[in-house]
């Protein structure tokens, strides 16, 4: 298929995953709010820690107060990774591949802007928070939904699927890391008042709570760690979006499993090994943060393979580049 | 609901006879609406622009972030033209196809026309769709008009006539195809027993004739629809033409030069692409060689290009032969390149370069329509009869400015076709653009885009200026 059909399918798909993220992150904070009261402003910076973005944020906004964080990461339509930017990203994307998608998704994502929208000009964000966030989660497992159960299995629909995973594994490891240094300052530290309900709070806010409930009864900060990191079957752990991801990929190249054609395949490959034989006492041991903190940089490498690989072929010309 | 009411106010009309009765091709439909309730019909229109709507028949409508979508204005009364009436027409155009081309070809080689001074020479080459690049370049088979969308009206005497030359990138063909998906199911019993020529194998022919213009040695040819993107109000059309071909949708983003071929990126590689069918303007296909600023080409397309290691439907250069002040001589080239008159006859025509022509035109354009030589959708024109005197005074200046890039012609009195308005049939002024495709021979699609001016007395049907469309049915009449 095209380059450029497979971009914008894999874009979209990425920028929808990343909006449903950032309503996540403030979900939980929102939730850790209603339990564990802190002094204004504390509790709100981590958040922009974890977007990494926290140059530009304090270009525009002098505190990081909750209305300030919470217009930043939604609404600025300056910031790209604010919901509203990454759903009209997302819309554009799909707008240019209408015949590859379905009209029920393309119907979707559309209203699903509009909505986000509306919502910023009505006041319903500002009003009632809560429920605001837990509208755009449940349009973004929506669309999900309907990704799955709408669009052919084929090419594109693993283009699709593959950035979703990726963008997600992404994200939860961000979640991961934000809130372990939030409520976790040493690794030996357990057992505080607060930590049961904060730590469920986590669980809660990647939809993770039940199926973790499972699995391991009791709330612990290492447990939680473990179930997120390498729980092989819940689909928000990020072992299982990896494993989600090379599959794809490998469906995508027609490559056998197991080997590797090229370099997104290998470097997506050997992560999955790391993350099949790693366990949560060598990370722990490794340290947290920094552990998570490579994770991510594994998955940017993924990225600008996939993007090397599949979406440009030759390189830009300085003629064409001195192009404006 | 009957037609008693129904007016042809002295005009010409598609289905009706000047003493109100149905043309003869026209009788089994004007029966089966005369038969139907006002309200069935009413439904029948609802129904199909709901079926329009849901093929996905729609131009995004700008100004519109919401991304909401309309169809273009449809109405599902049909204009009929006679089967015996038609095969004139279609001699015409394929006679009128073969003499332009042949002039295309002797332009950019030998110039033996000029040279016959048929034609002024400075009329040609000061024409802005002269393509200089294209001199001493003869693409596969002499064939550079492949796909052409030729505009003819009737004037009130029932001639018809051609107003335009469209040899560039004509569209609506889309809305021809998804037109008669509807109507058929619209009126299934009169479109059976009026035996419609059939317009369904169109996206086959279009095929045919551009595997027609691969390079011989290229077996099974990769060919490409060249769009300018999603925000091009004809983009639904390009796409409808790719998946009815099956063959990709391509833009210049796409497509990149490599090793002296044209290639397209995808996710297996690059992929060399053989044949383009390209629906933007010469002027931006490539900005190595025409507009720098395009962003919609593809760099150095043209050099692959003249090498004959890709082909283009159309050629690039083909504009100069439907520059509007070009036209008047239409005539002449057919004659000159056939030894036959015209067979379809053009709208007389005033040229403002000429002074005699230029002085009556200053002297009456209050009832003459004023074209400019490259403009087309209906813009840079003045309809005398409907202008303000202020209108009159800027045109006036205007030509009297740069007379080459302006003609005038007589205010014809478009035909009319019953149309359903506010739920109730008038008459609308209607024109038609047949499509011609040139590959192996000459192709005539039976019929072609009517296009109906909706506002009461309009006469420009263009769809960016309150146009919309009809089926339009090649009749051969019951067995």
């Amino acid at each position: 298929m095209l380059s450029r059909v497979a971009n914008s399918v894999y874009w979209m798909c990425r920028y929808i995953e990343r909006a449903e993220n950032v309503a996540r992150f403030i979900s939980v904070n929102l939730n850790l709010l209603l339990d564990l009261p802190l002094e204004e402003g504390h509790h709100w910076e981590p958040l922009i820690s974890i977007t990494g973005d926290r140059a530009r944020f304090e270009e525009k906004y002098d505190s990081s107060s909750q209305e300030n964080v919470i217009r930043f990461l939604t609404f600025d339509r300056e910031y790209p990774n604010s919901i509203i930017s990454c759903l009209q990203a997302a819309r554009e994307n799909a707008r240019s591949v209408r015949e590859v998608i379905s009209s029920e998704m393309w119907e979707q994502l559309n209203r699903f802007y509009i909505e986000v929208k509306e919502a910023e000009s009505s006041g319903f964000a500002q009003n009632d928070p809560h429920k605001f966030f837990l509208m755009v989660k449940m349009r973004g497992h929506m669309f999900t939904g309907l990704l799955y159960s709408t669009m052919s299995h084929g090419e594109a629909w693993h283009f699709a699927r593959m950035g979703m995973m990726i963008e997600r594994a992404d994200k939860i490891s961000r979640i991961l890391d934000v809130k372990y240094f939030m409520l976790l300052p040493t690794a030996e530290y357990v057992g505080a008042p607060y930590d049961n309900i904060q730590w469920a709070a986590v669980l809660k806010s990647v939809s993770a709570h039940d199926m973790y409930r499972k699995i391991f009864h009791r709330i612990s900060p290492k447990q939680v760690a473990d179930f997120l990191i390498f729980d092989s079957e819940f689909p928000r752990s990020i072992r299982h979006c990896i494993a989600n991801a090379l599959f794809s990929l490998h469906k995508i190249t027609g490559t056998p499993l197991g080997t590797a054609g090229n370099r997104a395949e290998k470097i997506l490959g050997r992560l999955q090994a790391d993350l099949d034989y790693t366990d949560i006492d060598e990370v722990i041991g490794f340290g947290m943060h920094e552990y998570l903190d490579s994770l991510q940089g594994r998955l940017n490498q993924v990225g600008q393979e996939i993007s090397a690989t599949f979406f440009r072929h030759v390189p830009v010309e300085p003629a064409a580049a001195t192009q404006q | 609901m009957d037609f008693s009411a129904y007016q042809t106010e002295g005009f010409y009309d598609e289905l009706f006879d000047e003493h109100g009765s149905p043309r003869p091709g026209a009788r089994l439909l004007v029966k089966k609406i005369e038969s139907l309730a006002r309200e069935s019909l009413l439904t029948k229109q609802q129904a199909a622009e709901t079926m329009l709507l849901q093929l996905g028949i729609t131009f995004a409508v700008y100004g519109n972030e919401e991304g909401s979508e309309k169809i273009f204005p449809f109405d599902v009364l049909p204009r009929i033209v006679d089967g015996s009436e038609w095969t004139r027409i279609e001699e015409g155009l394929k006679q009128r196809i073969f003499a332009l081309n042949a002039f295309i070809e002797d332009i950019y080689n030998k110039r033996q026309i000029l040279k016959d001074r048929i034609i002024p020479e400075d009329l040609v080459l000061s024409s802005k769709t002269y393509r200089k690049e294209c001199i001493g370049f003869s693409p596969p088979h002499k064939i550079w008009c492949h796909v052409t969308g030729t505009d003819l009206i009737r004037d009130r005497d029932g001639v018809f006539y051609v107003l335009e030359d469209n040899l560039r990138c004509p569209s609506g063909v889309s809305y021809v195809l998804e037109n008669r998906q509807v109507l058929k199911r619209t009126f299934p019993q009169v479109f059976e027993a009026s035996r419609v020529r059939p317009v369904d194998d169109y996206p086959n022919r279009l095929l045919e004739t551009l595997e027609h213009l691969a390079p011989q040695n290229v077996l099974s040819p990769r060919i490409g629809v060249l769009t300018p993107g999603i925000y091009n109000s004809a983009y639904f059309e390009h796409s409808f033409l790719a998946r009815q071909m099956g063959v990709e949708l391509v833009e210049g983003q796409d497509l990149v030069v490599h090793n002296g071929f044209v290639h397209m990126q995808t996710t297996k590689g690059l992929q060399r692409i053989d044949v383009l069918y390209r629906r933007l303007d010469d002027d931006f296909i490539d900005p190595l060689t025409f507009r720098p600023d395009s962003m919609l080409g593809v760099p150095g397309l043209m050099e692959v290009y003249k090498a004959g290691r890709i082909a283009m439907a159309n050629a690039p250069g083909t504009g100069i032969a439907d520059d509007k002040v070009i036209y008047a001589y239409v005539e002449k080239i057919i004659r000159y390149y056939t030894g036959e008159d015209a067979i379809l006859p053009n709208v007389p025509t005033y040229i403002c370069s000429d002074p005699k022509d230029q002085a009556y035109v200053l002297d009456n354009l209050d009832k003459l329509v004023v074209k400019a030589a490259n403009e087309s959708g209906g813009y840079g024109m003045l309809v005398g009869p409907h202008s303000t005197k202020e209108e009159r005074g800027t045109f006036a200046a205007l030509i009297r400015d740069n007379p080459r890039n302006y003609m005038a012609q007589p205010t014809i009195a478009l035909s009319r076709a019953p149309t359903i308005v506010d739920g109730a049939i008038e008459g609308r002024h209607v024109d038609l653009r047949p499509y011609i495709l040139y590959g192996r021979d000459i192709h005539v699609l039976p019929g072609g885009l009517t296009r109906v001016a909706l506002r009461k007395g309009s006469l420009v049907v263009n769809s960016s200026q309150g146009g919309g469309s009809k089926d339009t049915w090649v009749v051969d009449g019951p067995l």
